[in-house]
């Protein structure tokens, strides 16, 4: 029987099935945090027990570190204790590789693991974070947990899990000029909405999907989360392989055939048929912006506040109601008149090097307007730091009036001291447009870099496809 | 875990969609290492008129009257009503542990998003899912009663409502008998130990890049 590509990863990590459907599923990988893994060493301690296979794990600091000042160490007591918790704990379980807070390669688990070819395909990866979605971009059945089953996978090298229901979305066209794979993820959960995924596994596919960098296919399954989706898939073809070869963890020579063919089965069978599925014309999807506080409050840049009195759905009408008062806005007003009072291009949607690199070309040789205060580029990453330096994109954003600091989580969530102030408005590339998600008071509107960009230039949401024609 | 066999208790109600786990327990709080310590903070920002930080005296800081959930019926309350998608966004685990030390041991709606509902069910609380007719008719009857005491029943999986009626849910078998049991997970799984490292080995042998380093 034809199979997905969830199907394949799913039963080629079934350990063994209860009877009540459940199944026990072998974890490949074990992504670790400071902020959601210390109360789960502390009962792998308590219970005395063991990391199970210690080489599995990855773990770095991301959450709750500084991005300037390093100079000065972690400032911050609570942070700084989360942190060297961290360090103790991994001290003591060992791991396949720690980047601590500093370290040269430190940086947001979902931008390191990739880069450094620890995320393969076929593998099963978690991580107590919800955008371990990400890897699945990489074919890999990739998803995130709770501080308890961070304990049971310390503890067990596996997970109880029930198998989720597939969902194709398929992808045909080219993207417009000044269309990313942000906007595309963006529309699409304003199309299903935030809930809309739920109990599904994503698998991402057509034409539109196969000519997307690993950096785009990333951004697009980081978001599969905001769509409900625990885990959002690409199958893997020669882009995924170009990108895995010579990486620090990718499999040596001696292995890399073997490695590349069985790779080469990680996808779904032509005739494999899934639960539901949704269809997408690229060639329609246009640059888009959330107004509201879910992320499925979107539109395109384009159009306007939306009008709750358009919802029947009385419950519905009073979300939009309160997201409105929440964000200050009145129905009818433009989107590319909504002022902008800073600026976040950072986080493991969109702190990659290409995104950086969207961004320079953009801004270079610009100034930011006058009435943001503050615009940030906070890299993914120590490698991507680097590079961007080598090639420097640095410089251009420091002209152009940006700050451009060390690699973090900083201002998607706002746990260091990076975040919103009660009542400012920020463009931002990250995925969470929450209430105070950014800050307390903060007003988030959720865009790609090179909106942001365009949006840091103007002061407000700007159209970046209309400047690129 | 602690098991939940039967709970009798007052609804409060949380008439909204996609009430998220930043709500539920914003970020400050969990640069916390321990596991308790929450439940003050439960809805910070919704809940209090000032910002909240860890180590604060809650019950000095200023309560904010629009808040449903700070309402003198609701005080005591043991069950939670609300809509769709409950849970959504973060998989912070902080959030069921900030809503069980509030006093919350069942949360009934119409959805819940997958990670927060895993995380509930680990720390003994249960989810109860029901159609929107079904929350929209529940809403609707405990708005009219400052007193409305539930009773949720696990080994029948009903609810019974102040006025004799009873609500049949669904629930899968596994996570029912966890719960009724107060089960521990891993001590479970550590049954299998020995087949964990045969499925290891032979993983290992087939595909030796996944564990070289």
């Amino acid at each position: 029987m034809p199979s997905t590509l969830y199907d394949k990863l799913w039963d080629s990590h079934v350990v063994c099935r209860e009877e009540s459907g459940e199944c026990l599923l072998y974890i490949d990988r074990h992504l670790i945090n400071e902020v959601t893994s210390p109360q789960a060493f502390e009962g792998l301690r308590a219970a005395g027990r063991k990391a199970w296979a210690h080489a599995s794990i990855i773990a770095t600091a991301d959450h709750n570190t500084p991005t300037d000042h390093w100079e000065r160490g972690i400032e911050d007591p609570m942070a700084r204790e989360q942190v060297e918790t961290l360090d103790r704990n991994i001290r003591e379980s060992g791991s396949l590789a720690y980047f601590p807070f500093q370290a040269a390669d430190q940086g947001i688990v979902h931008v390191v693991g990739p880069e450094l070819g620890a995320t393969q395909p076929g593998m099963t990866i978690v991580c107590g974070d919800s955008h371990t979605s990400t890897h699945g971009a990489f074919a890999a059945l990739a998803f995130g947990i709770g501080t308890s089953d961070v304990e049971h996978v310390l503890a067990t090298q596996t997970l109880l899990m029930h198998k989720s229901r597939s969902f194709a979305i398929t992808v045909e066209g080219e993207l417009p000029l000044g269309v990313y794979a942000k906007d595309l993820a963006l529309t699409i959960i304003g199309e299903i909405g935030t809930a809309g995924a739920t109990g599904y596994a994503i698998e991402f596919m057509g034409s539109t999907i196969s000519q997307m960098s690993m950096e785009a296919r990333m951004t697009l399954c980081n978001m599969a989360i905001e769509a409900g989706a625990r885990t959002g898939l690409v199958a893997v073809d020669d882009v995924t392989i170009d990108y895995l070869k010579g990486r620090r963890y990718s499999p040596d020579d001696s292995n890399w055939n073997a490695a590349v063919d069985y790779w080469r089965t990680m996808r779904s069978d032509d005739l494999a048929t899934f639960d539901r599925a949704v269809f997408i014309d690229a060639n329609r999807v246009r640059p888009t912006v959330t107004w509201g506080t879910s992320p499925e409050m979107v539109v395109n840049i384009q159009g306007q506040v939306p009008d709750p009195e358009m919802e029947r759905d009385a419950i519905k009408r009073q979300g939009l109601e309160r997201a409105l008062r929440y964000m200050d806005l009145v129905p009818g007003t433009k989107m590319t008149e909504i002022q902008i009072d800073k600026v976040f291009i950072g986080s493991c949607t969109n702190a990659r090097i290409e995104d950086l690199r969207i961004v320079a070309q953009i801004v270079k040789g610009k100034k930011i307007a006058r009435r943001i205060l503050q615009a940030l580029v906070v890299p993914g990453s120590g490698t991507v730091k680097r590079q961007a330096e080598l090639e420097g994109l640095d410089s251009i954003f420091l002209a152009a009036g940006f700050e451009w600091r060390e690699p973090g989580c900083s201002m998607c969530l706002g746990m260091n001291s990076d975040r919103l102030n009660p009542g400012e408005r920020c463009a931002s590339t990250s995925n969470r447009n929450f209430e105070g998600r950014q800050g307390m008071g903060g007003r988030s509107h959720l865009l790609s870099p090179a909106m942001a960009a365009a949006a840091a230039l103007t002061g407000h949401l700007t159209d970046i496809a209309e400047g690129l024609s | 875990m602690t098991p939940l066999v039967k709970e009798i208790g007052q609804l409060a109600l949380l008439d909204r969609n996609n009430v998220d786990t930043d709500a539920i327990l914003p970020k400050q709080f969990m640069k916390s290492i321990k596991r308790s310590g929450f439940g003050q903070f439960a809805f910070d920002e919704w809940r209090y008129l000032d910002t909240g930080e860890l180590g604060v005296d809650c019950s000095e800081r200023p309560l904010n009257p629009d808040f449903e959930l700070n309402q003198l019926k609701y005080q005591g309350a043991t069950i939670l009503l609300t809509r769709s998608n409950f849970g959504c966004g973060s998989s912070r685990e902080h959030a069921p542990w900030a809503l069980l030390e509030y006093g919350f041991k069942v949360i009934i709606a119409e959805s819940f998003a997958e990670i927060f509902r895993g995380n509930c069910l680990k720390n003994g609380i249960l989810t109860v899912t029901l159609a929107k007719e079904t929350v929209s008719r529940l809403f609707d009857e405990a708005r009219l009663h400052d007193e409305y005491k539930v009773t949720v029943d696990l080994e029948k999986c009903d609810l019974t409502l102040p006025d004799g009626t009873q609500i049949i849910f669904t629930i899968e078998s596994s996570v029912r008998e966890k719960l009724l049991n107060g089960w521990d997970d891993i001590g479970l799984t550590l049954n299998h130990a020995s087949r964990i490292r045969e499925f290891e080995e032979s993983r290992q042998s087939s595909l030796p890049w996944l564990f070289s380093k």
